[in-house]
């Protein structure tokens, strides 16, 4: 799977962004980690293969830009 | 549609880059399958822009949003995806199907164009004009399969 890593300050959380290469809000989402700093990694999943995609991990899931609920599980303000 | 132009702009993009990749003009925010009738209720504007409009004031990408919203009277906010589950999960498993595979019902198009040649096409089912190679797979407006688009002569006589 083609996991890219975006380099940051924070690693307090192990980030892993679920994203479409195509989408605005994925891309908002990115921009806000990189923008507070906060180490992360993202795979577009519409560039993945189709067995790539089965292997989804859900552990801490947050659906959509979620503002709120991303600084709070990052533990930002 | 979407007030701020740089989101509307990147909205567009990845718009244009689903048509070229799948054929249509799949949701940006949504993972096509490459299969254009599992697609077809994703297919912009999708079957789901006019409730979610309706009830959160943008549809699930953002493009379009209703008038409080386009005023900035309201957010816009991220919203729930209405697309049901079960079509959600299968395009993640399904193999992905490229241009070539699409539905023999395009074989009835007569001649292929010459390379960079644009034509008008006109949707005989609402009259929804085109100005391109080919007509598109499928009506954006009506949702008409591409059989019923028509060339329109550059003058006045439609062909076909």
């Amino acid at each position: 799977m083609n996991v890219v890593a975006v380099p940051g300050e924070m690693k307090d959380h192990k980030v892993l962004v679920y994203a479409l290469s195509t989408c605005v809000w994925c891309k908002r989402t990115k921009e806000f980690l990189k923008d507070r700093k906060v180490h992360y990694e993202y795979v577009d999943v519409d560039l993945a293969s189709p067995e790539d995609r089965k292997r989804i991990d859900d552990r801490r899931l947050i659906v959509g830009f979620k503002l709120d609920d991303l600084k709070e599980a990052l533990e930002l303000r | 549609m979407n007030p701020e132009e740089s989101f509307l702009k990147d909205l567009l993009e990845g718009l244009k880059k689903n048509e070229e990749r799948y054929g249509y003009p799949s949701c940006p925010c949504r993972l096509a399958s490459g299969n254009f009738d599992f697609d077809k209720d994703i297919i912009c504007p999708c079957e789901y822009r006019d409730p979610d409009v309706e009830e959160f004031g943008t549809c699930y990408c953002g493009l379009y949003v209703r008038k409080d919203v386009f005023e900035s009277k309201t957010p816009l906010v991220s919203i729930p995806e209405r697309r049901p589950r079960e079509k959600q999960m299968r395009a993640y498993a399904m193999p992905e199907e490229t241009p070539s595979s699409v539905p023999s019902s395009t074989a009835g198009i007569t001649a292929k164009p010459v390379k960079g040649e644009l034509k008008l096409w006109y949707c005989k089912q609402c009259g929804y004009v085109v100005f391109r190679e080919e007509p598109p797979y499928i009506c954006p407006i009506c949702k008409a399969k591409r059989e019923f688009f028509a060339e329109i002569g550059i003058g006045t006589h439609t062909l076909g």
